[in-house]
């Protein structure tokens, strides 16, 4: 079973990069980074399991921690920037372009 | 055998929900689909051994991170669609063609590996159990990221509520004063009511004064921008003209 979580685990990833890369509203853009990460969790967690260790759990945990503090910081911000220019969209955000 | 049913009923559904978070439209949907996908990833964890891991994924993603999006998506504006301007030519095209072949390198190369039969955690676990294992890892072996992790949560928390915080430039406005200016403008009794029944029965029909001319003062303006905008105007040239002069009010 290892083989079909990681190629699982590998698939959401892509499609978490792929989300990232295509969508322009910032909050779904975030919503992929966070796919990613699961998709990195579950491949901590199937390795802990293939090797019979437990330190896989430990750092998915970290990761999960992590990823809360990150979300909290990153809506924010976006909330911050949507304040003051009245979009959420990654396009226009762009003072610092030249 | 109950595993692998679990596991296929499982990645359908959550390969289908990641598609849809990505693809639709509404960035409320693609709240939804994430949170199935973390549920669906959350009983993967549990068969896979790891219960403590799916309790977490519960509580602290679909409970706190999803719930965090929506609120975002409440104070943002839900409607905040994406716009289809691409201000790099091609860029989704050459982002799709990324993330199939992105997505075909590591089925391939995660495909070709073989794997032995996993170790499962029965050996790792043998010492009084699993979450007294966990909690031995996490409490010495790791005790110092813990540590760092909890002063992380304190920084994430304080730069939220900074960056957040509105300061008030102006004093609040209170009761008082609210009530002062309206007595002090030129109509300090509410706008009068528009003229539904009077003239016709819909809400956007302006109302008339006793003498006979229009109370250009009871039309919503909104109603009466959407009214010029699709064209519904009333045959009375005078209602006509007070719903188009009060949708120039609202256009400026």
């Amino acid at each position: 079973m290892t083989t079909q979580y990681l190629i699982l685990s590998g698939l959401l990833f892509a499609i978490g990069a792929m989300g990232v890369l295509i969508r322009r509203n910032a909050i779904v853009v975030f919503m992929c980074v966070e796919l990613m990460l699961n998709a990195c969790n579950l491949a901590f967690v199937t390795f802990a399991r293939q090797v019979g260790n437990l330190e896989g759990q430990i750092i998915a945990f970290f990761v999960m921690v992590v990823a809360a503090a990150e979300v909290v910081v990153g809506l924010a911000i976006i909330v911050t920037i949507f304040r003051t220019r009245r979009s959420a969209s990654v396009d226009d955000a762009n003072l610092l372009k030249y | 055998m109950g595993e692998t049913i679990t596991f296929w009923v499982l990645a359908v559904v959550s390969v289908g929900a990641a598609l849809g978070m990505v693809f639709n439209r509404k960035a409320v949907y693609s709240a939804l689909m994430l949170g199935t996908v973390m549920l669906c990833l959350a009983v993967m964890y549990a068969v896979q051994d790891a219960p403590f891991l799916a309790a977490v994924q519960i509580i602290v993603y679909t409970g706190a991170v999803m719930m965090l999006f929506l609120f975002v998506l409440m104070l943002v504006g839900v409607d905040s669609t994406d716009s289809l301007v691409e201000t790099l030519k091609g860029q989704r095209i050459w982002a799709a063609i990324a993330g199939l072949g992105f997505a075909a390198l590591i089925v391939l190369a995660v495909g070709n590996v073989v794997f032995a039969e996993p170790a499962g955690l029965a050996a790792a676990t043998a010492q009084g159990g699993y979450i007294r294992s966990i909690a031995l890892l996490l409490f010495t072996k790791y005790v110092f990221a813990f540590e760092a992790t909890s002063a992380l949560l304190i920084t994430a928390a304080l730069g939220a509520m900074v960056l957040a915080h509105r300061e008030r430039l102006t004093e609040k406005v209170t009761q008082k004063d609210l009530s002062r200016a309206r007595f002090l403008s030129d109509q300090p009794s509410p706008l009068p009511g528009p003229g539904t029944y009077a003239g016709g029965n819909a809400i956007d029909m302006p109302a008339r004064l006793p003498d006979g001319t229009v109370a250009e003062s009871s039309v919503n303006r909104y109603i009466a921008r959407f009214d010029v905008e699709q064209g519904r105007l009333p045959e009375d040239p005078a209602l006509a003209e007070a719903i188009k002069h009060s949708a120039e009010e609202e256009s400026k």
